[in-house]
């Protein structure tokens, strides 16, 4: 290309540029945190009371974004998880497994009912204390998550349709563990399937967001939930390990990393426990030539920054064809640009809080690897609060195969580009994971969409859109992502024993 | 040994026999060879190593004792074979099964002598060649149906169309039951290449010349390459190449004996296989055959798209 080109090239380019600049300047926009009821202290959640953990022991929870304590939540132990286990096993034998379905069914219909009336407050908390920004958890999470009960609600006496030539039976109590990512809405994946299908649970919220696991406990109480028939014991891994190896557990669902996930199937070798499993991905999100660019320019955005990218089907790898590429890169630079960083409650924020300060250091020593391995870094200038875990939106050019930041899931607001010229090429290196949680592809052309969809090894794919969820949807990996799948019909076949 | 003086004892199986001394002008029979079956092939195991089976009629056969470089070739052969596999249509893949059922019919003389020279009644080799040629069509019959039964459209509370049908898992390793001589073998088999995985079956280590028989038929039947491989050798020491291979995507095991189904499933973790652990079971039952079988090997994939202009 000559030098002339070039230059006619870069201004096509110019033009085509979105451009965000404006004299708008946004004000403040704060969700109140006033009618939030939080106890000082929260203990755990066994047959129906509120129980004090036999050690004695508690831990703060602080949010990300202040890094100021909330509240105190009780540490439960494997004599705690025992307990728990035995009021759960209790309720599934003498109350929950003798009612009948239609009943069974309303009660988590009224628990979908009351988590809406209260849904600003959950919505609160949850910021509170994860750090995602109020609008993703008032507009996302808390309204999934009471969807996600009135869904299963239907379930619960329609069975005998679900899995033709057989008997659907529950298979007792399920121990659940859940990640930090989605706290209320994993909470409701996990609970509203299992006690559709007449099984029992215990479950564990991650360490850093007990609180809406808590609330919600508060919600079975006031819904007149069973005593045993939801157990909440909060605490750390010890407490997620006492539930995978007690021996009167049933079922293991687990959401969180690829590691503990195969530590969690290790463990269970040999005893007949069932298993599911939401694990880690690393999905490639591809953009043809054909596609409209500007609507692949949002879903590349909130494919790997929607909830500051914590989410395991995040579009961590994104595969933009050659004849594209700098017109996707420059607009998707622009848009970076416009992302609004900070402070969660403020319903302006677009990225908020990292959760942790332990995930803000595994972060930034990716982007250290990310440097060292010669890709080419880019952040938009961020001011961040002066306190709190913040993180700015991030994209690695001239990245390979072969580099960390392409091969490993980051959990972060981090995207790693290759382009690409073929279908065949960037199949191929799309596949080329040992996960397969989920895939985006974008283009008009409908044979191409069928082409891709049908060839990407993975359980979730978006075509021309991106990070969509819902009840009536399955959601679950291939290879190293899991197995089983949560959400829809298939979801409830984990919880079930076919005879 | 010296050919003038060996067996002239017609064997119509094929089966090998024993030397013994020839009368003369007697027709000396062609003993058969039996080989493992990988990539649409029957090498020998690259090991060299054989056991060696009686047969109830005094014959013997050596047959190879298969290595964990065997299990190796096996699954490179299946993952090359397996997306082509999947890519055919349903309908063809179901001609394929009926064509394997049809091979195994035509053959069910020189099946029936094979399983009563592995200690079967007739009566009872009779039942289990009919039974494992109806599984086979049974099976044969769900290939291009099994998808509209269990899979969805889900009505999402947006503007999108979401659909979840069901995809083949990949590259399955199978220890099919010990105890049988046929019949468990196909009935792991048939399922799993159903909805277009490929497959690695070990058979019975005290009965393996029906599987490997089988073989004969499946490669007879245009089923591509590799998508069934055949090995034979001692269950003990293939579990933990089949249970821990990388490249393997799900397990199944047929055992009744415990530590075998904890070193199975914990292997599993390793790249996080789909594992089945089956005790014994009467494969002739009906309940031991249906679409669930399937399912067992298949993965959910859910696909969006947004409904507008």
């Amino acid at each position: 290309m000559s030098k002339k080109q070039d230059k006619t090239q870069k201004a096509v380019i110019a033009d085509l540029a979105l451009d965000f600049s404006s004299g708008f300047i946004y004000e403040p926009a704060p969700e109140s945190s006033s009618h939030v009821k939080l106890e000082k202290q929260y203990e755990l959640f066994i047959d129906g009371k509120w129980v004090a953990p036999i050690d004695k022991k508690y831990f703060d929870t602080t949010s990300p974004a202040t890094e100021q304590v909330i509240s105190r939540i009780a540490e439960a132990s494997a004599a705690d998880v025992d307990k728990a286990v035995k009021a759960a096993r209790n309720a599934y034998e003498n109350v929950w497994s003798k009612i009948s379905a239609k009943e069974r069914g309303k009660y988590l219909f009224r628990i979908a009912r009351i988590i809406q009336e209260k849904a600003r407050e959950f919505a609160v908390i949850e910021t509170m204390e994860g750090g995602k920004p109020i609008r993703e958890s008032r507009d996302i999470d808390v309204p999934l998550a009471a969807n996600h009960f009135f869904y299963y609600a239907g379930w619960a006496d329609k069975l005998e349709y679900a899995f033709p030539g057989k008997k659907a039976n529950s298979i007792g109590v399920a121990g659940q563990i859940i990640p930090w990512n989605f706290p209320l809405l994993m909470a409701a994946w996990k609970i509203a399937p299992a006690l559709a299908a007449g099984n029992t649970v215990v479950l564990k919220p991650a360490e850093t967001t007990s609180l809406t696991a808590l609330k919600l406990a508060e919600v079975f109480q006031e819904a007149g939930l069973p005593n045993g028939v939801v157990n909440i014991v909060t605490g750390a891994g010890a407490t997620g390990a006492a539930i995978v190896n007690h021996p009167d557990v049933n079922k293991i669902a687990f959401t969180g990393s690829t590691d503990v996930g195969k530590i969690i199937q290790k463990a269970i070798a040999g005893t007949n426990k069932k298993l599911t499993l939401e694990l880690g991905g690393k999905a490639a999100n591809i953009i043809f030539e054909d596609a409209a660019i500007d609507q692949a320019v949002e879903g590349i955005v909130n494919g790997i920054f929607f909830n500051q990218g914590h989410v395991c089907c995040a579009g961590s790898r994104l595969f933009v064809q050659e004849g594209v590429a700098d017109k996707v890169i420059k607009k998707l630079k622009d848009r970076m640009k416009s992302l609004i960083v900070g402070d969660p409650m403020d319903k302006n924020t677009d990225i908020g809080a990292i959760n942790s300060k332990e995930q803000l250091k595994k972060i930034n020593d990716y982007l250290k690897i990310g440097v060292n391995e010669g890709a080419e870094i880019f952040q938009p200038a961020c001011t961040f609060p002066k306190k709190g875990y913040f993180c700015a939106p991030t994209l690695f050019l001239h990245t390979s195969q072969s580099h960390r930041i392409v091969q490993e899931e980051i959990f972060g607001p981090v995207l790693a580009i290759q382009t690409f010229r073929t279908v065949e090429e960037v199949l191929e290196k799309a596949n080329n994971t040992p996960y397969g949680l989920s895939a985006g592809v974008w283009t008009d052309k409908g044979s191409k969409i069928f082409n891709m969809t049908t060839k990407l090894k993975a359980g979730v794919v978006w075509a021309n859109t991106y990070n969509k969820f819902d009840p009536a949807s399955p959601f679950g990996g291939y290879k190293e992502s899991g197995m089983g799948r949560e959400g829809g019909l298939h979801g409830l076949l984990p919880y079930l024993s076919l005879s | 040994m010296a050919a003038t003086k060996t067996t002239t004892k017609p064997s119509t199986n094929g089966t090998a026999v024993n030397a013994e001394t020839a009368t003369k002008n007697e027709r000396l029979a062609v003993l058969k060879t039996y080989k493992i079956y990988i990539n649409g092939q029957f090498p020998r195991t690259e090991s060299g190593r054989y056991y060696t089976i009686k047969l109830s009629n005094k014959e013997q056969v050596n047959v190879c004792l298969s290595s964990r470089k065997d299990f190796r070739n096996s699954v490179s052969a299946a993952r090359e074979a397996q997306e082509k596999w999947a890519g055919k249509t349903a309908y063809n893949r179901s001609q394929i099964l009926y064509r394997i059922a049809e091979m195994l019919e035509t053959r069910s003389a020189q099946f029936t002598e094979e399983l009563v020279n592995q200690g079967a009644t007739a009566a009872a080799a009779k039942e289990e060649i009919s039974i494992a040629v109806d599984r086979l069509i049974y099976y044969a019959g769900w290939c291009d149906k099994f998808n509209q039964v269990f899979s969805s459209v889900n009505h999402v509370s947006s503007s999108h169309f979401n659909f979840s049908s069901l995809e083949p898992t990949g590259v399955v390793a199978a220890i099919a039951d010990q105890n049988s001589r046929l019949l468990g073998l196909v009935s792991i088999i048939a399922p799993v290449i159903a909805s277009g995985n490929t497959i690695i079956g070990l058979a019975s280590t005290q009965f393996p010349l029906s599987a490997i028989t089988f073989a004969e038929v499946l490669n007879t039947s245009d089923l591509p390459a590799g998508v069934v491989n055949i090995l034979t050798g001692e269950a003990s020491e293939l579990l933990a190449p089949f249970t821990t291979h990388m490249d393997v995507n799900a397990v199944y095991l047929n055992t009744d004996n415990q530590q075998e189904k904890v070193t199975a499933e914990t292997n599993a973790a390793l790249n996080v296989k789909r594992v089945k652990v089956e005790a014994s079971l009467d494969w002739t039952l009906p309940k031991n055959e249906d679409p669930y079988r399937i399912l067992d090997y298949t993965e959910v994939k859910t696909t969006w798209h947004p409904i507008g202009i």
